[in-house]
């Protein structure tokens, strides 16, 4: 798959559609475009946060430790990207991703997808949105569980 | 060192001064004959007197003793030969281009003796400071700028060297010449003579109170020089601070002012020179006014014969002469004078550290067992507070010791005079039997070792920095044969004459038996051994991996290492993984490799195929022409042109993007869009040939894995290959040693060990795969037993100014290997684990004790809770000894340690 067929892929993906186009061309023609064989980590809890990825092809399951082993808490397929907020805070990533299958990925470093999202304010916002459901996501499940727990 | 530069001069030059005094005397009196002889040339043989008649001879060469009457007259000694009228004079011009070119020759031979004396002294001198800067004691260079001693030694005392030759014989020679001049005049007439003293005496008076200021003007002159050479250095040395805070316009202005004072200085020291100048000049020229008044005056009323005066005159005419140029003398010698005495204000010191105390010492007695007795130890800083009080302790030498207290305790400063780095102001330090306080440097600089929180290091390779403590003294001396011995005798005598040394910094000055070794090999492993010691074989197999091997060496590694690269190609395979290096096949496009490398399949050497020129290289335009590329290859061009515009047009300028993702700068883009659109107008072949080679360099860059634009297709790559092969085969003779060829079974020198081992690329789409690879090559490395071979190499670094090629924590681990290299009696560590990471520090400080598990140690630790390891702690507190013993017993016992403790 070439560069064109990337950004064909990209603009599917709600984070990066309003992006100008040649803006997002750019993002894929400085990522890294890498091959994962299944049981190969994407992402490694502890390791401090360097960059981003989209998947382009293939599935990857998310787990944290618990007492007994691994405990897989997401799945993730196609045109999903990991890791967009964690980079934007310079803490240890939170979670393990690992392919269960072959992975096609791009791997967006830190810096070029900080100085993307400076370029772009409609990406920001676009963040921002994708932050702000996850936080409303959060409450709302905290209500739950604190309701359920009464 | 003398204070007075004459005295410097007359102690050790006066032989060659006297050898080139007679030298002098014979010149002029060649010059006086070659005066005189024209007038015999004129009255004798061209105007024929003494030739009454055609055949006329004379007597040449008559030789006549004359003896006073009383003793027999006129003796004849040699008859001379008789001559004709032509040829007499052909024989007199004869003799007197004879006498011109002997006193060219005499002065041609004063010039070299003048010249090589001055040297002499030169050399002598400088040899001398650096001599005294070896000398200095530590606390000096805290005071003084390097770059100011650098140019002291390198340029304040150059015009010393020219003046040496001139200092005594110039006097001697132009003050005869005046003094005759003189004597002349007053035996001519004694007025007339009394006017001409007056008029020197004058000059001579006048001039040198004038001068005063000069002198002043020429020591601030020679200050401000050296400040502003000190101020450079600390422009570049504060290189980092000046761009962190942006105060690069205050340096300027800081460099602005400065010059600004030095021109000040300068405009009134030319001033003052050309108004002296012109006073001179015009006292010169008053005493002829004053010969002709006067001396017309006293022949008018006839108190003296016209003849007289016209001899006075034409005695006077070589009187200014002699006497500006002695004044010129004058004034160069008080030049040098205050630059001599401006440098040796700051060398003549009375700290010195005595000569004897650095004196060259075979086999010195070197303590080896006992106890380290500090008594009494005292030590006064600058300011005159006491650092250390009455430091009295004993411990075994053999023994692990730390020294703990808060940074204020003098715990640094307790070192260093251990370590005989800083004299105490009293009391002694004794090793078993030796006081170390007094004892040579061959005995300090042997049984002790001392590494601080930072190191230095020499601008040179690893390994020269590893066995730099071990270069007391020559050990084995260099062999010279022919030429090259003669060369060294040179050398020899001259440093013996110059009051230099006369060791061979050419010997192999690298003490085996010191580092407990017999000869190189066995140094090698013991190097290899301490640099496990300090963690610091992995950093070097590191920096050996990513090292070419030198043309001229390793040629059995070579071999081992195409060993590796089957090796390491199995090893992919049988793990699968053999799709992970795209390996180069000279019959295949390797997309994981850039156009460039594909086409060359070489590592260029040199610049003529560096892949910045390639489009611009004739033979690589006649490959292309050749094989048909040029066409595909300027299409791909355009693409790729366009493609950056595309994406790079709206960035602003100086965006990171473009220095690492853009094949065109951002100051050309507006250049490659105007081609762009004429190519579009006129098609790739109606743009000019600049436009068309800026086109055709682009694609050279392109990896077609990494940058997936998808412009290199099958086809292309087929032609890519055709082109390859053309261009191996073509290859004119000159440009044979350009590239060296990828070669499956040779080894290329041009390219990195890692590159010549997995001889291929990395491919860039498989995740991990660097540091896999990476991983697989070490391991295969290790298998092979080439590891300790691949270290080595990475001895051969090169560290940089100061070590600066080298992270922080490799300079110092660098420092320590080379203090356990020497095998001290007493290896002292004043906190010089500072810069390692916590986990390194504990490893490492674990291997050093394990190391030397017989050996003594004194450590200076930053933190107490530190010391649970050593044998004993000596606590600290405002200099004084607080405490010591065991650690646990005072951990139970002792307050102050216990307060550090609490303090963390």
């Amino acid at each position: 798959m070439s560069l064109e067929q990337e950004v064909e892929m990209m603009r599917q993906i709600p984070l990066f559609a309003r992006i100008a186009p040649a803006m997002q061309k750019l993002l894929c023609f400085g990522s890294e475009r890498l091959t994962y064989d299944p049981g190969q980590d994407l992402v490694k809890i502890g390791e401090m946060a360097d960059a981003a990825y989209v998947i382009i092809d293939g599935k990857a399951e998310v787990s944290v430790p618990g007492p007994n082993g691994p405990v897989v808490v997401n799945s993730l397929g196609k045109n999903e990207v990991i890791g967009e907020i964690a980079i934007f805070i310079d803490l240890p990533r939170t979670a393990t991703v690992t392919a269960t299958t072959r992975i096609e990925a791009l791997r967006i470093s830190k810096d070029l997808f900080i100085n993307v999202v400076r370029q772009n304010p409609d990406a920001a916002i676009e963040l921002i949105r994708v932050l702000a459901m996850r936080l409303a996501n959060t409450t709302q499940q905290l209500i739950k569980s604190t309701a359920a727990r009464k | 060192m003398e204070r007075s530069l004459f005295r410097y001069i007359l102690r050790f030059s006066r032989r060659d001064q006297l050898l080139i005094v007679p030298l002098v005397v014979a010149s002029m009196v060649l010059y006086f004959l070659s005066l005189d002889l024209p007038k015999t040339i004129i009255n004798v043989p061209i105007q024929g007197r003494g030739f009454p008649d055609p055949d006329s001879t004379v007597r040449f060469l008559q030789l006549t003793l004359n003896l006073p009457e009383f003793l027999g007259g006129a003796w004849p000694l040699f008859g001379g030969f008789s001559l004709e009228r032509m040829p007499y004079l052909l024989v007199l011009s004869l003799a007197f281009l004879g006498l011109i070119v002997a006193n060219g020759l005499l002065k041609f031979q004063i010039n070299t003796m003048k010249g090589w004396m001055g040297e002499r002294m030169l050399r002598r001198l400088r040899y001398a400071l650096v001599d005294h800067i070896l000398r200095f004691p530590l606390a000096r260079f805290r005071r003084i700028k390097s770059a100011e001693l650098a140019t002291m030694v390198k340029d304040e005392v150059e015009p010393l060297g020219g003046f040496v030759g001139e200092a005594l014989i110039t006097p001697l020679f132009l003050g005869g010449q005046a003094l005759t001049a003189l004597v002349f005049i007053v035996y001519q007439h004694i007025y007339l003579g009394m006017i001409a003293v007056v008029m020197v005496a004058v000059q001579a008076g006048i001039i040198p109170k004038m001068r005063r200021r000069l002198l002043t003007l020429a020591k601030q002159r020679q200050l401000t020089a050296r400040q502003l050479a000190g101020r450079i250095a600390e422009v570049s040395d504060g290189a980092v601070e000046i761009h962190a805070h942006d105060t690069s316009n205050f340096e300027r202005a800081d460099v602005a002012a400065r010059l600004g004072r030095m021109f000040r200085i300068r405009f009134e020291y030319y001033q003052r020179k050309f108004l002296i100048k012109f006073i001179n000049n015009f006292l010169s020229q008053l005493t002829p006014f004053l010969f002709y008044t006067v001396g017309g005056y006293l022949v008018i009323v006839g108190r003296l014969d016209i003849g007289a005066l016209v001899a006075v005159i034409a005695a006077y005419k070589d009187l200014p002469t002699p006497v500006k140029e002695l004044i010129d003398w004058d004034q160069q010698r008080l030049d040098v004078q205050i630059k001599y005495t401006q440098v040796m204000e700051q060398f003549i010191v009375d700290d010195l550290i005595p000569a004897e105390q650095q004196a060259v010492i075979d086999r010195p007695a070197l303590p080896t067992q006992g106890k380290i007795c500090g008594s009494n130890l005292s030590l006064v800083d600058e300011s005159g507070s006491k650092v250390l009080d009455g430091v009295s302790f004993e411990v075994d030498l053999a023994s692990h010791v730390a020294i703990v207290g808060r940074p204020d305790s003098g715990r640094s400063e307790l070192a260093q005079v251990l370590a005989r780095l800083v004299p105490p102001s009293s009391g002694t330090v004794t090793i078993g039997e030796i006081d170390m306080t007094r004892a040579p440097e061959a005995v300090t600089g042997r049984a002790l070792a001392y590494v601080g929180a930072t190191s230095y290091l020499f601008p040179t390779s690893v390994r020269e920095n590893l066995v730099y403590g071990l270069k007391h003294r020559p050990v084995r001396e260099a062999g010279y044969e022919g030429e090259a011995l003669k060369e060294r005798e040179f050398q020899l005598r001259e440093a013996q004459r110059t009051g230099g040394t006369t060791l061979d910094v050419d010997a192999d000055w690298v003490d085996y038996e010191s580092a407990g070794v017999s000869n190189a090999e066995t140094l090698e492993e013991r190097i290899l051994d301490v640099l496990k010691v300090v963690e610091l074989e992995g950093p070097m197999f590191e920096h050996g991996l990513r090292s070419a091997i030198e043309p001229d060496r390793g040629g059995e590694l070579r071999e081992r290492l195409l060993g590796a690269r089957e090796a390491m190609r199995e090893r992919l395979v049988s793990m699968g993984m053999q799709e992970w290096v795209e390996r180069f096949d000279p019959a295949r496009y390797n997309r994981n490799a850039s156009l460039a490398e594909n086409l060359l399949f070489g590592a260029p050497v040199g610049k003529a195929f560096d892949v910045e020129n390639l489009a611009a290289n004739p033979y690589v335009m006649q490959v292309l022409e050749e094989t048909g590329l040029t066409a595909d290859l300027l299409s791909v061009g355009q693409q790729l042109a366009a493609t950056m515009v595309e994406l790079f047009s709206d960035l602003p300028p100086g965006h990171e993007f473009f220095e690492r993702y853009s094949f065109i700068r951002h100051e050309d883009l507006p250049n490659v869009k105007a081609i762009l659109a004429r190519a579009s107008e006129f098609g790739l072949q109606g743009i000019g040939a600049p436009e068309r080679m800026q086109l055709l360099g682009l694609p050279f860059k392109l990896v077609s894995a990494r940058h997936r634009l998808g412009l290199i297709d099958e086809a292309l790559e087929g032609r890519v290959l055709e082109a390859r092969r053309y261009f191996a085969t073509r290859l004119p003779e000159n440009l044979r040693r350009s590239v060296e060829f990828f070669d499956p079974t040779r080894y290329t020198s041009a390219a990195s060990l890692q590159d010549n081992i997995l001889f291929g690329k990395i491919v860039s789409g498989q995740a991990n795969a660097a540091e896999r690879i990476g991983e697989l090559l070490r391991h295969v490395l290790g298998e092979l037993g080439l590891r300790p071979l691949v270290v080595r190499i990475g001895l051969d670094y090169q560290v940089g100014v100061g070590g600066a090629r080298l992270p922080a924590s490799e300079r110092q681990k660098i420092a320590l290997a080379r203090a356990l290299l020497k095998r001290p009696a007493l290896l002292i560590l004043d906190q010089a684990l500072g810069v390692l990471d916590p986990a390194s520090q504990t490893a490492v400080s674990r291997k050093i004790r394990e190391e030397r598990k017989e050996a003594g140690i004194v450590w200076v630790l930053q933190r107490a809770d530190q010391a649970e390891h050593v044998h004993s702690i000596l606590v600290l507190e405002r200099g004084r000894l607080a405490e010591q013993g065991e650690f646990e017993k005072l951990k139970q016992t002792g307050q102050a340690l216990n307060k550090l403790l609490k303090e963390g």
